[in-house]
């Protein structure tokens, strides 16, 4: 008797969710038709777009930079949804090799997260920044300390400066909170900064919001992160004077940033179709956004 | 053939194929930990790679040397056992055999059991998460009395090996109480009978009695306690800090899972293949673990 009442409770509770989930399932089925009707318009335009996409094909080769791989990436996912006949082919070599391959003619694209040097734009190669990389340096709330010399930064990474009262703060000792390697964020730093491959780090964390949280949580801490992820739970130092903003960054009066670079050999007008329509893309609405959600800053032109 | 036999038939077949997943799962995780980790143990050589002290990956000059990770690890399980395993073993005892007293101490016994329970259920982020927030911020005020005025030692915010160690014998004392408490009560009562009829006193029982009686099956226990400490990952990554040094209490240091778990999301070429190493490394520590395991289990078998 009592396992046939369960049998009935269970029985009519199963169809009660059945018939709930026969009705939401009608319900977005009806919203879905309707949302169609209205997008015709879109649609139409969206194929018509997508026909002239089509009608492109051929490849594109990048060689460069490992730190731009996440732009790469994205960019390229992002134009191949457009122009599906494309194919895009990146390598990561480094910035150096990359620009090596552009003059020796072997890729059509080089990718230097760097400045161009002045005997790479002796041999013809222009500098395309696309995107610009900025570092925030991060310590806690309570720290008094505002603001860094360039070289001291350095010094509290390699170990030099220990103890906050050397830099004018209170007697704590700095507890040094980086990236793991391989973190592009890592890369960047240490190499604006210069102490690549020289830092201690009393603590490697494998995220932009391990390091946020450490940071703040952590009386005498110091972290960096990419810019766009400062919030206000920690206070981002301003280096040399220059506060961590973006229009700081854009002109140019703050240290830690780096220009990504997509180099051609002569102007991008004097490039094939193919090349040009890449850099009409990165420029455009859809590939700022793009750099965007890469955590990068839109450069001015 | 009845239709009733093949049915059993079909039966046999289907168990057996679903048996057959599971070596192949075990076979096909074997062959690609191998196929993966061995070519950067030829590309960096073996001893600079095992016995190398220096982990720079990304370096111009890239040295690869993961002695210290496997170090921390070795170092983090056999803290976390030796803090554990006891406080476990004399869970159990009280468990088993101081239940039967009063009223309070039958509610006390009830309630450390749902303890226990609820303790194996918690996920290790949660452990983690309690570690960074609770356990670092005294370690942290620990680490500042200790090394007040040391320029030699580096301030780790509290985040170092004992964190580890601390929340790994939490983590484990489920496990090896649950094991331990079976094993305890599969001792006959008609030993403690015995041992108290002779005269001995209670405690003389358990420790002289009972807890012989049940070494196989308490070893067990704390070689499945090593397992999973040795195994964890999350609960680590967030509490011990992450760099690579030498295992000691107050160092930031990384594991040889906290090693995968931290650097796999962006590594490439060597380094990436130098990652299948640490892990094939950790899957010939718990191979050689379960291996112990097997052999305890037949011992046991063997002598009850």
């Amino acid at each position: 008797m009592k396992k046939n009442k369960l049998e009935r409770i269970a029985s009519v509770l199963l169809a009660g969710v059945l018939a709930v989930g026969v009705t939401a399932c009608g319900s977005t089925a009806s919203s879905d038709s309707t949302g169609a009707d209205g997008s015709t318009d879109s649609a139409k335009t969206d194929s018509a777009s997508a026909d002239a996409g089509k009608d492109l094909s051929g490849s594109i080769s990048l060689a460069g930079s490992t730190s731009m791989e996440k732009l790469c990436e994205a960019m390229m996912e992002g134009f191949k949804e457009k122009y599906p006949n494309v194919t895009v082919t990146t390598e990561y070599t480094g910035s150096g090799a990359g620009i090596e391959s552009l003059t020796a003619g072997q890729v059509d694209i080089g990718d230097a997260s760097r400045k161009l040097h002045d005997d790479e734009k002796a041999n013809g190669i222009v500098e395309n920044i696309v995107a610009i990389d900025g570092i925030a340096v991060i310590v806690d709330k309570d720290n008094a300390v505002k603001d860094l010399k360039k070289d001291d930064l350095a010094k509290i990474y390699t170990g030099e400066i220990s103890n906050w009262k050397d830099l004018g703060g209170s007697d704590e000792s700095i507890v040094v909170i980086g990236r793991e390697s391989g973190s592009g964020t890592r890369d960047a730093f240490e190499e604006l900064v210069d102490v690549k491959d020289k830092c201690k780090y009393a603590q490697e964390l494998d995220s932009t919001g391990g390091v946020l949280a450490k940071v703040a949580a952590t009386p005498g801490s110091i972290g960096y992160i990419s810019l766009d992820a400062l919030d206000d739970t920690v206070n981002g130092v301003s280096l040399d004077g220059a506060e961590p903003t973006e229009e700081n960054i854009l002109a140019g009066k703050y240290a830690l940033q780096r220009p990504f670079v997509m180099a051609t050999k002569g102007e991008i007008s004097e490039q094939n179709d193919l090349v040009k329509t890449w850099f009409e893309y990165v420029q455009s609405d859809e590939g700022q956004e793009i750099v965007k959600g890469a955590g990068l800053i839109v450069p001015q032109n | 053939m009845k239709w009733h036999d093949i049915k059993e038939l079909i039966a046999k077949i289907i168990f057996l194929i679903c048996g057959l997943l599971a070596i192949v799962a075990v076979l096909v995780i074997t062959g690609y930990m191998i196929a993966k980790g061995i070519p950067a143990i030829s590309k960096v050589g073996f001893s600079d790679l095992i016995f190398g002290t220096v982990w720079k990956p990304t370096a111009d000059n890239p040295s690869y040397g993961i002695l210290y990770i496997i170090l921390s690890s070795i170092v983090a399980t056999f803290g976390a056992v030796l803090i554990g395993v006891p406080i476990a073993l004399l869970t159990a005892v009280f468990l088993t055999d101081y239940t039967s007293g009063n009223k309070t101490t039958r509610n006390v016994s009830k309630l450390l059991q749902s303890a226990v329970e609820l303790l194996a259920a918690i996920p290790s982020v949660i452990y983690g998460l309690i570690g960074m927030m609770v356990l670092n911020p005294i370690m942290f005020d620990l680490e500042k009395k200790i090394y007040a005025g040391n320029p030699n030692h580096q301030f780790t915010g509290g985040a170092n090996l004992l964190s580890a160690i601390i929340v790994l014998a939490v983590m484990i004392l489920p496990t090896v109480i649950n094991v331990s408490v079976s094993s305890i009560k599969a001792v006959p009562d008609h030993m403690r009978a015995a041992s108290l009829a002779l005269g001995a006193t209670k405690l003389q029982t358990i420790f002289k009695v009972v807890i012989p009686a049940a070494k196989s099956g308490i070893m067990t226990g704390v070689v499945l306690g090593i397992g999973r400490a040795l195994g964890e990952a999350m609960a680590i990554n967030m509490v011990a800090g992450g760099s690579v040094n030498p295992p000691f209490s107050f160092n930031s240091v990384r594991t040889l899972t906290t090693q995968l778990v931290s650097e796999m999301s962006y590594a490439s070429g060597l380094h990436r293949q130098v990652l299948f190493t640490v892990g094939l490394v950790l899957y010939i520590f718990i191979v050689v673990i379960n291996l112990i395991l097997m052999r305890i289990k037949k011992k046991g078998l063997e002598n009850g």
